[in-house]
């Protein structure tokens, strides 16, 4: 056991578990945040996808004690009040059905479009084809994709127009 | 985490029932741990229930009681607008909570399977609000001393026509409970219908977008620890002896016991459960079943196809229709193993007390879960609560009790504390009740212009979940043959089988569909003026093939080096048919789009029926490109998705859907468009390539 401290959706976090053991365990047993889910423990169908500094990572083979001093984001705190634009997106076109894979498939959306603001149909395969969904909601996820980088994009003209400058 | 005591737990349970007991309301329906999180809204408080399905508060809140189990379908919100609808109530003022085992939310099995929720539901749910909705207008017209007549309902109100006064069910709910429940309420007319056939938002998408839906795997409970299972990896096979040094050496890991069915790790995390397994030392008994491997039973599948079977369906005499053919056409299908593969792999917490057995779970069928629950603990039905959760899926494979076995007897052995049994990805593919292997051979006689005078099929399945489920597809078929006869073999090889999406159509479908192409190949006829021939007297077939053909642009030009094929069923209460469009390069298949008609009766939200034929489309064609269980000295051969791969976003047709309109009865939607996926596919791939594949998933060397 050794305790690690890194930040948790914008608050520091210290827990003292073995260090091998993975985030995903840590977060939803250790921590209690459950919106991450478990769907194969070795990185093959995202449902664990969380920000590891912001980039898109499976929580499920990041050992905790790699993540010392680093910025872990989850579904609980990508915002507040499904208020994010892929969050946004998803309600409107109704994404989910089990819903089981949506954290994953929206942490790999978000990250997405924070890397492209406009991506492409190529870019979306290439971005989130490591997230399955059994239910089949991939002819959604797309268009969702492409609906979030819309809102964000709109929104970001909102706030330079209202002299607040560019959001993170 | 510190292991709570026996008593501990016993009063963390009964604390909870107090104060969720005071939050949601002494005559709404208690215990609700673990509810919806559309109902996880403010509980409104003094709800008064109408009846088991409706409880009315005096802010107008209406809380509904969701009998079936909702893994994807929408039926949380598809179940709501009939009762909302038929009820006139607030739809903005609406909560759901999915409730235990009662006979008046399904007998003899409330569960959730065979695309019955809206079939089996749309009338009685209707008649259920309508009698509500006519107790609050008896009420409100007992209160302004007028007729009923002279009432009208709307928005949660009812209305009083001669003064446009006004009451709210919330203010009427209490005294109308006090009246006797009108036997026969008078419908609403479908010109009436402010809900049903529109597509409301689903009720679930925004807790599903936060990550507050509670599924199953989600469950938490004070002083929970949590386990996983080593099982023999042949079928039947049972545990000899074990080591638990190792494992007990773990960090975290608490106890280490044998149960029917492996050896159980119980640790203070998921992790440690896992990882004391992997230290585990297990010598096995693997039993009789340890020499089963695919190619062999593919051969004794063979072998039996050669030896007459039992006959299901016997029209004419095919016999002497097929001496008498112009043309014989004959051929051979098989399909393998498949497992469902949900998202969410298998879970339930349990907690285990002297006289109680408390199970939190996502079961398609709670009553299985109630009966495994009593079976194991040996406990009364009234001493066992099934506490539903949201599925991350099901297909068919959330009805099965061995999950719930497990998990109750490693509760039962930790009793008082309340533990979470959670399946590994390996533990799902390789343990699971699979879609049989199946294997068909198909006889056909022509007559000298080509049309079909016999039909012959001897098929191959080992026997699952009820007398017809191995020939659905094949017996059933809608064509006009004069002579036909269907004839099966059921051996029971020791590999667990279960439902599957669309259960017998899954493969047989493909079989029908395939062969039936292949018929009109052999004379060159156009497929889609084959069918139409042969569905003469079928309007329901006719209609969506004929749909289907023309959204499609059947016989229209397509661009080089895409091709088209088609099929039809009849499933589930539903008529579908779909055109694929797809290309072959260097021995790839690539879906380019699919066209889907659907007559599903009438339509209660058409979002969802999108939905979930998309979903099954997607479903099937996972299956028909991707994926088999295969199996060597008893064993699953695959292990995770890496091995067992489903479709993925980049390898997603787009799919366009055309729902017929219809008054005709709900039919299902969940498996309507599972069994079409694979046959249209392949007869495209045999347009494209004149190579017939008879054997799925696809693969490369077939189209070379």
């Amino acid at each position: 056991m050794a305790a690690i401290r890194f930040t948790l959706n914008g608050k520091a976090q210290t827990v003292d578990v073995v260090p091998q053991m993975p985030l995903l365990w840590v977060l939803r047993d250790t921590l209690g945040l459950t919106g991450t889910k478990f769907g194969c423990g070795v990185g093959l169908c995202g449902a664990c996808t969380v920000h590891v500094d912001g980039q898109p990572s499976r929580s499920c083979s990041t050992a905790i004690s790699a993540i010392a001093g680093k910025k872990i984001t989850t579904i609980e705190g990508l915002s507040a009040n499904a208020s994010h634009p892929v969050q946004q997106a998803w309600i409107e076109a109704d994404v989910p059905q089990c819903g089981y894979c949506q954290s994953g498939q929206i942490m790999t959306a978000a990250a997405l479009i924070a890397k492209s603001p406009n991506p492409t149909d190529a870019d979306i395969d290439e971005s989130m084809r490591g997230n399955l969904c059994r239910c089949g909601t991939y002819q959604s996820i797309r268009k969702a994709v492409h609906r979030a980088a819309q809102l964000r994009a709109a929104a970001q003209l909102e706030l330079v127009g209202a002299g607040k400058g560019e959001r993170a | 985490m510190k292991k709570a005591t026996k008593s501990e737990a016993q009063l963390d349970r009964r604390l909870f029932l107090q104060t969720t007991a005071g939050t949601a309301g002494a005559l709404v329906l208690g215990f609700k741990l673990g509810e919806s999180s559309a109902a996880a809204q403010t509980a409104p408080s003094k709800a008064t229930e109408l009846n088991a399905f409706i409880a009315i508060a005096p802010d107008n809140t209406v809380t509904l009681q969701i009998h079936k189990s909702e893994m994807g379908q929408g039926v949380v919100t598809s179940l709501s607008q009939i009762l909302i609808d038929e009820l006139d109530g607030d739809w903005n003022k609406l909560r759901t909570e999915f409730p235990g085992v009662k006979p008046v939310y399904g007998s003899p099995m409330m569960g959730t399977y065979g695309s019955l929720s809206i079939r089996t539901s749309y009338t009685p749910l209707r008649n259920t609000a309508a009698a509500a909705r006519e107790m609050l207008v008896q009420t409100a017209a007992t209160r302004w001393g007028v007729a009923a007549s002279a009432c009208k309902t709307e928005n949660g109100s009812v209305v009083n026509t001669a003064t446009n006064a006004r009451l709210t069910y919330g203010d009427l709910a209490a005294d109308a409970a006090k009246l006797p429940v009108p036997a026969r309420p008078t419908l609403k007319t479908a010109a009436q219908f402010k809900l049903i056939g529109t597509s409301p938002k689903r009720l679930d998408t925004k807790a599903k977008v936060t990550g507050t839906a509670q599924f199953g795997l989600d469950m938490r409970l004070p002083g929970m620890l949590y386990a996983s299972l080593e099982r023999c990896p042949v079928f039947e096979g049972k545990v000899a002896s074990f080591d638990a040094t190792a494992a007990k050496a773990v960090p975290g890991v608490k106890q280490v016991f044998a149960i029917e069915r492996g050896v159980a790790v119980v640790g203070d995390s998921t992790w440690s459960a896992m990882r004391g397994r992997k230290a585990l030392k297990i010598t096995w008994n693997e039993g009789a079943r340890a020499g089963n491997n695919t190619p062999g039973l593919r051969k004794m599948f063979a072998d039996l196809a050669a030896k007459p079977g039992t006959v299901s369906r016997n029209a004419g005499n095919v016999d002497t229709a097929l001496t008498g053919a112009a043309r014989k056409v004959e051929a051979v299908y098989e399909a393998p193993y498949l497992s469902h593969a949900p998202m969410e792999p298998l879970n339930a917490t349990v907690l285990v007390t002297d006289n109680h057995c408390d199970v939190w779970v996502g079961s398609q069928i709670q009553t299985v879960a109630q009966q495994a629950a009593q079976k194991v603990t040996g406990l009364r039905p009234e001493q066992v609560e099934i506490h539903t959760q949201y599925l991350g899926g099901g297909f068919g494979r959330r009805g099965g009790e061995d999950y719930i076995d497990e998990a109750v007897e490693i509760a039962k052995h930790m009793k008082g504390t309340p533990v979470k049994l959670t399946w590994t990805r390996e533990d799902d593919l390789q343990h699971d009740t699979y879609r049989p292997m199946s294997y068909t051979k198909f006889s056909a006689g022509l007559d000298a212009d080509g049309w079909p005078v016999a039909l012959h099929a001897r098929i191959v399945c080992p026997p699952f979940g009820g007398p017809t489920t191995a020939t659905e597809g094949i017996e059933d078929m809608r064509y006009s043959i004069a002579n036909v006869r269907i004839e099966s073999h059921a051996p029971d090889v020791g590999i667990p089988v279960n439902y599957w999406r669309s259960v017998g159509y899954s493969q047989n479908t493909f079989f029908m569909e395939s062969f039936v192409d292949e018929l009109a190949a052999s004379t060159n006829k156009d497929p889609v003026e084959f069918r139409r021939k042969l569905l003469t007297g079928q309007p329901r077939m006719l209609a969506v093939l004929n749909l289907a053909a023309e959204k499609a642009g059947w016989g229209t030009a397509l661009p080089a080096g895409r091709f088209r094929g088609v099929a039809v069923v009849n499933n589930i209460g539903s008529y579908n048919a779909q055109v694929a469009e797809i290309s072959v390069t260097a021995g790839k298949i690539k879906v380019h789009k699919i066209v889907c008609a659907v007559d599903c009766g009438v339509v209660v939200n058409p979002a969802i029926v999108q939905q979930q034929i998309e979903s099954g489309i997607v479903y099937g064609l996972s299956a028909a490109l991707k994926q088999a269980i295969t199996l060597d000295k008893g064993r699953v051969v695959q292990q995770n998705f890496n091995s067992y791969d489903p479709l993925r976003i980049d390898e997603m047709p787009q799919v366009e859907v055309h729902i017929v309109a219809s008054t005709a009865a709900p039919g299902g939607i969940g498996e309507a468009s599972t069994p079409t996926a694979a046959p249209a596919v392949i007869n495209a791939v045999y347009a494209a390539t004149r190579k017939r594949v008879r054997m799925l998933p696809v693969k490369a060397a077939d189209l070379a």
